[in-house]
């Protein structure tokens, strides 16, 4: 019975798991460490707006097969070197959240920053306990997109021979096994949904003020 | 006690909104800057608190000009109330009001306690400190907004329009709260509005600005209604000035006999006065017969003996369906009668005065 497949390679499947998620959410975090500073740059200054943002932009247009295969080329990695997986998709998670990043602290009411910088606040503090927290909301959608893309993007890696549950859909066609190939999409996807409801949940408890019904 | 020295705000764009500015804060009183806008009022007020530097003169608060030293540390000795509360929609209204104790590095529990017991100075409710402000009102939000001003004990509180987002009614009560908050605390606070009635109401003086950033005079409420400076104050303070001047006079009035009657009693023809049992007016009946609570009429304002002024005594009598004004004692019970020409002749009298 075909179906056996599945228990017999659960530990293959659950290492294969593993190697995604590291590879497809190490660059959300990596990607949101610079992309705050970058955005809150944009933010802060019109004419680097008129630059960052559309910048941004067009590296995202950058197909991501190309870029896992140009980039070893560029930093020196070797091809097989999952790590040019990270660069790559650090470099999307950049590129989507730099405007994210920016829309969320441009929407930051300015009164409410004027009323901080009049209370006493010095612009490093505010930023974090001020504009920082009112712009989750925003930044929490803008990370839903980079995972959920991030977590589809490792896939094409295994084309490349780097690890995830994309070698599910190699090794299966390879083999002409369809039932490994559906366990690919079915884990892909069942990842995509967690991590994005995660993500969802984690927006929830940080920003408990967007909850309360206004009585005004 | 705040300073302008010539101060001169050109912005890059090349607009004048503070021109050559001399002026004098008195300290522990309410100063009042008022306006219409594009009158550098409220950039006269951010330079006290560096929000807004001069490119010309200098501001001193105490002595002391503004621009030198750290404008952080500046900003944390001044209060600070903004259009609209400005409130921090992710903190709570404990934590919103604790803000300038917090960075000035107080113990987290201090603070709270601080906030705490100014949410009892400004009148909010205990429970309302784990809210946040999105479920308040905006009065009540800005009682909040006053509170998180006055945390830190500043010696000096600027306020930014802090009442126009809200409606007349709560307008009214927030601008009677400051002036008793102002009884006890005695801040030197200076306060921008565009509103001339809210400027007379509260200000110990006032500054008139006009367009292009000039101060147009800066006088007492009184003197300002009485004697405009030149062509534009007057236009500003309006065609009402000398009903409003009635609110700066506040003579002993001669009050007349008031007979009242109870629900339940039997009234003599005309207008007669129904109070309740313990002597507090509930409104008119005409004619005669048996008070019935459906028939009487609501009354007009009242005129409270001691503490009322004049306008308030023309206007019980105006607003009075009987054309006789109700002077009321410190408990709300009937003191007596007054008419229109009662205030008229007084108000002459105060005239006559004035020029011996």
């Amino acid at each position: 019975m075909v179906w056996d497949w599945i228990p017999r390679n659960l530990g293959m499947i659950g290492g294969l798991l593993g190697e995604h998620v590291v590879l497809a959410l190490v660059p959300v975090l990596i990607g949101l460490v610079l992309a705050v500073p970058i955005g809150w740059a944009a933010a802060g200054n019109r004419a680097l707006r008129g630059v960052l943002v559309p910048a941004a932009s067009v590296l995202y247009t950058i197909p991501s097969l190309a870029l896992f295969i140009v980039l070893p080329a560029i930093i020196g990695t070797r091809i097989l070197d999952p790590l040019n997986v990270v660069v790559a998709l650090t470099i999307y998670t950049v590129a989507l959240l730099v405007r994210s990043v920016a829309d969320a602290l441009g929407a930051v009411p300015s009164m409410v920053v004027a009323a901080a910088t009049a209370m006493g606040y010095r612009p490093g503090r505010r930023f974090v306990s001020v504009e920082l927290p009112l712009a989750v909301p925003v930044l929490i959608a803008g990370l839903r997109v980079a995972a959920v893309s991030n977590i589809s993007l490792v896939s094409v890696g295994a084309l490349i021979g780097v690890g995830g549950l994309g070698q599910l859909f190699t090794d299966g066609y390879q083999r002409n096994f369809p039932l490994e190939i559906l366990t690919g999409i079915v884990m892909v996807l069942l990842l995509a949904l967690v991590v994005d409801g995660l993500l969802v949940l984690i927006g929830r408890f940080s920003t408990p003020w967007t909850r309360v019904g206004a009585n005004a | 006690m705040i300073e302008f020295r010539g101060v001169t705000k050109r912005f890059p764009d090349g607009t004048v909104a503070v021109d050559g500015l001399d002026l004098t804060v008195d300290a522990g009183r309410i100063t009042v800057f008022v306006g219409p806008s594009g009158c550098g009022k409220t950039t006269s007020l951010r330079m006290i608190n560096r929000m807004i530097a001069p490119t010309e003169g200098t501001v001193t608060v105490d002595g002391r000009d503004v621009m030198s030293g750290d404008a952080a540390d500046l900003r944390r000795g001044i209060g600070y109330v903004i259009q609209q509360a400005g409130l921090f929609p992710h903190k709570t209204i404990r934590d919103n009001i604790a803000t300038v104790p917090l960075l000035l590095g107080w113990s987290k529990r201090r603070a709270r306690a601080r906030a705490d017991e100014l949410m009892e100075v400004v009148g909010l409710a205990p429970e309302m400190a784990a809210r946040y402000p999105a479920q308040l009102s905006g009065g009540q939000q800005q009682r909040v907004g006053v509170a998180r001003a006055l945390a830190a004990d500043p010696p000096v509180l600027l306020m930014d329009e802090p009442f126009s987002a809200v409606d007349p009614v709560v307008r009214e009560s927030l601008q009677e709260e400051l002036l008793r908050l102002q009884g006890e605390l005695g801040k030197t606070i200076v306060f921008v509005t565009h509103d001339i009635d809210e400027a007379v109401k509260l200000g110990d003086k006032v500054a008139v600005f006009r367009t292009g950033g000039v101060l147009a005079q800066y006088d007492e409420p009184g003197v300002l209604l009485d004697r405009p400076a030149d062509g534009f104050v007057d236009g500003f303070v309006g065609r009402d000035r000398g009903y409003r001047k009635l609110g700066f006079l506040s003579d002993e009035l001669p009050l007349a006999e008031l007979p009242t009657v109870r629900v339940g009693e039997s009234a003599p023809d005309g207008w007669s006065l129904v109070v309740d049992p313990e002597g507090r007016p509930l409104g008119w009946v005409q004619g005669g017969g048996s008070v019935e609570e459906a028939t009487v009429v609501p009354g007009g304002s009242l005129y409270e003996v001691g503490s009322g002024s004049l306008r308030s005594a023309l206007d019980a009598a105006l607003s009075s369906p009987s054309g006789r004004g109700v002077a009321v004692d410190g408990d709300g019970r009937v003191a007596g009668a007054l008419s229109a020409d009662d205030v008229l002749r007084a108000l002459a009298a105060s005239r006559a005065d004035e020029a011996a």
